[in-house]
């Protein structure tokens, strides 16, 4: 007797619901049917070829590297990092001691000491990046109203993530005519209303790379965009490479099984 | 070997079994429960793979509160720490992301395995007599579900959370005469608050476990009853059936793994695609996100609840009996109570659909139409279709949804079908149909016969 691992007739039913839902997916994936989002508006983001993309990819730590130099010397002036702590930045490559170094130059406001004080101290390796303002109303105080926003998640909390990111620091454009910009915004096509308050960040030359690579803004740019999705997804190498692993054994045990399950249902007749 | 027929299942009154099972049979016949309900329960033998959504269902949920009950030893149900909390978990607690992300995307994979489970009933006639109890105890663990899914997205305190629980527990204002004070009940205050995220945090913890009692309660009249099959004929003979155990064990677990590998492609690969970017940045009670969207799998709901843009009353007059925002209401209660009286509402004697020519394109309507609502309420409320407002097809959609359990069910299809001849024996039709396929294996491969037997 041989193996009926049958649909027993219910393969219509069944090529309806896969049918659908791979009609479903498709439709997401090339952002048809994507629910309305904050980016709605903006022009969509060109897709770039990270090197964080794929089913293995990882961070080009040198890029990190720089990214974190141009965060630290242009974005850092009005843009908070809260939750990454300098203890993370050993994953780009850094040792303890240059991590050590780097949080050095920080100055970290804590307390209160046993006199009731908050004192200045020298930052350490446990300690988060600090932010820019004291609380979001000097940050708006300070920019014209508009609240920069924290970049730790930043790449999770935009539609297009990386891409967007790298299109909307790279989009700064002359507005066409006819198209009024108020005082005090800039136009740039990815951006959901066309206008927004962040001034062009970035300008030619405007870093000096510790790695002697040429700083164009298309450069820091795309330094800057990697190193805030590592800051958004510092797991994204951990759970592609067990990702990896974890399918390879389902497939092997969906095969196995497939097989143990005729076996067995040889029996029925 | 022949298939195992137990010869313990129970048998305890008669021959007292021996060692630590006959010891415990003696106090407590807890064995010989699990063995009637896991190992020698009798099923239909022509299951197809749509009958492995049940107990995939039952492992997502053991998936779901496991991983929860890990969560919730980190998470904190603060407005001021919610949000820094799941953070915190995707960053310094060992395999956090991983927790988190299984327990996020588990929600949406919870809900396609009951989506396809539920349409899987419908198709057959599973709600038919004699499971029409067993098909509500479904319906309220469906929306049990809802109700723990819809609290369990609020908890991570992002925008979508904040504004999310916003809308949804407003909807309740739309009640007459009530519906402000239980909107404040609710909240516990006058606006989504800390007290609404302390609530729902306990709330979405005791839920699943609601889930679990009301599951026993679906499995225990599905062992009353027995499995409907894709013929829906009654079980008449022993040899229409076959011991659940090994036969639907191993094509359970066989389906547990590819359900898995799928569910991991997204937990590892695409873990915030199902989810909404707005999510990850910290609730914001002065910004209201641009538009509010809900997971996938409210999106008909969504639909309709949105889709009533007008009052109901006497035309012509200022005379108004259901107000715009209370007819979503009830229009989005009413889809799912339908399901309850679905039952009686049905009166066709033929279960499976299978045999029903006429019933087939109206179920297969119905299907497109629930997919079609999902598109409806993915899109902006003002969106547009071929030139028209999309809300127009949301409503045709919601038209035919209602037809179809409130006319095409109880008073069109069986006056216009003819009760087809069905087949008599379900043994007879799967040896049948396997008898074919037989004979071309063996003619493929003749030693191997042997060795399976």
């Amino acid at each position: 007797m041989k193996p009926q691992i049958r649909m027993a007739g219910g393969y219509g039913f069944a090529l309806v619901v896969v049918a659908t839902l791979v009609v479903v997916a498709t439709l997401a994936v090339a952002g048809t049917i994507r629910p309305a989002t904050a980016a709605e508006g903006g022009k969509a983001p060109p897709k770039q070829d990270w090197s964080f993309n794929g089913a293995l990819g990882t961070y080009d730590k040198a890029a990190l590297q720089r990214g974190l130099q141009v965060y630290r010397e242009v974005c850092s002036a009005c843009h908070s990092l809260k939750r990454v702590a300098f203890r993370n930045l050993e994953a780009l490559g850094y040792s303890p001691e240059q991590v050590k170094s780097l949080s050095a130059e920080y100055e970290i406001t804590d307390g209160p000491n046993d006199e009731g004080d908050f004192f200045e101290r020298v930052g350490l390796p446990s300690d988060r990046f600090p932010a820019p303002f004291a609380n979001d109303n000097a940050a708006r105080a300070a920019n014209n109203g508009a609240l920069p926003p924290d970049l730790s998640l930043i790449t999770k909390a935009r539609a297009g993530g990386a891409d967007y990111l790298h299109a909307l620091l790279t989009g700064y454009r002359e507005a066409p005519a006819g198209h009024e910009v108020p005082d005090g915004l800039y136009y740039n096509e990815y951006y959901a209303s066309q206008q927004l308050a962040m001034a062009p960040p970035l300008t030619e030359g405007q870093v000096e790379y510790a790695d002697g690579t040429p700083s164009s803004v298309e450069q820091m740019s795309s330094d800057v965009t990697q190193f805030l999705a590592w800051a958004a997804e510092p797991e994204l190498e951990a759970r592609k490479q067990m990702g990896f692993k974890v399918l390879l054994f389902l497939f092997v045990l969906s095969v196995v099984m497939f097989f143990a399950t005729r076996r067995v249902w040889s029996r029925v007749e | 070997m022949s298939a195992p027929h137990s010869s313990h299942s129970g048998s305890h009154n008669a021959t007292p079994a021996k060692g630590f099972y006959g010891w415990m049979e003696a106090r407590l016949p807890a064995l010989s429960l699990f063995n009637k309900t896991l190992r020698d329960f009798p099923e239909p033998k022509n299951l197809s793979y749509l009958w492995n959504f049940g107990s995939l269902a039952g492992i997502v949920l053991v998936i779901m509160i496991l991983s929860g009950i890990v969560l919730a030893t980190q998470y904190t149900p603060h407005v001021d720490m919610a949000f820094d909390s799941v953070e915190r978990i995707m960053r310094d607690v060992n395999y956090g992301w991983l927790i988190r992300y299984i327990h996020a995307n588990g929600a949406s994979f919870f809900f396609l395995v009951v989506f396809i489970h539920m349409f899987r009933g419908l198709y057959y006639g599973s709600y038919k007599k004699p499971r029409e109890l067993l098909w509500i105890l479904g319906v309220i663990i469906f929306l049990l579900m809802m109700a723990t899914a819809f609290m369990g997205y609020v908890l991570p305190w992002g925008q979508m959370s904040f504004w999310g629980a916003t809308v949804i527990t407003n909807l309740f204002s739309a009640i007459p005469l009530v519906g402000e004070g239980i909107v404040q009940w609710l909240w516990g205050g006058f606006a989504v608050g800390n007290p609404t995220l302390n609530r729902f945090f306990a709330l979405h913890y005791l839920f699943p476990f609601v889930i679990v009692g009301v599951v026993i309660f679906h499995i225990w009249a599905l062992h009353v009853v027995g499995s409907n099959n894709p013929l829906g004929i009654d079980v008449r003979e022993e040899r229409d059936q076959i011991p659940f155990h090994p036969y639907y064990t191993f094509k359970d677990l066989f389906g547990l793994s590819v359900f898995l590998f799928f569910f991991a492609l997204f937990v590892f690969y695409a873990p915030n695609y199902l989810g909404h970017p707005d999510n990850y940045i910290p609730a914001d009670p002065l910004v209201t996100p641009a538009h509010i969207v809900p997971e996938w799998y409210f999106l008909p709901f969504y639909a309709m609840l949105r889709a009533i843009t007008f009052d109901i009353g006497i035309p012509f007059t200022d005379i108004v009996f259901v107000e715009a925002k209370l007819g979503g209401v009830l229009v989005m209660f009413g889809a799912i109570g339908v399901l309850f009286i679905l039952p009686w509402l049905d009166r066709s004697p033929v279960r499976s659909g299978r045999f029903r020519p006429l019933f087939k394109p109206c179920y297969w309507l119905f299907f497109v139409c629930c997919v079609f609502l999902g598109y409806v309420g993915a899109k902006p409320a003002d969106a547009t279709l071929l030139g028209l407002p999309l809300q127009w097809f949301g409503l045709l959609g919601i038209v035919y949804y209602f037809a179809y359990f409130l006319v095409l069910l109880p008073f069109v299809l069986p006056k216009l079908e003819k009760v087809p001849e069905l087949p008599v024996s379900i043994a007879d039709a799967y040896s049948e149909k396997s008898s074919g396929k037989q004979k071309a294996a063996k003619e493929q491969n003749p030693t191997e016969e042997g060795q399976a037997e």
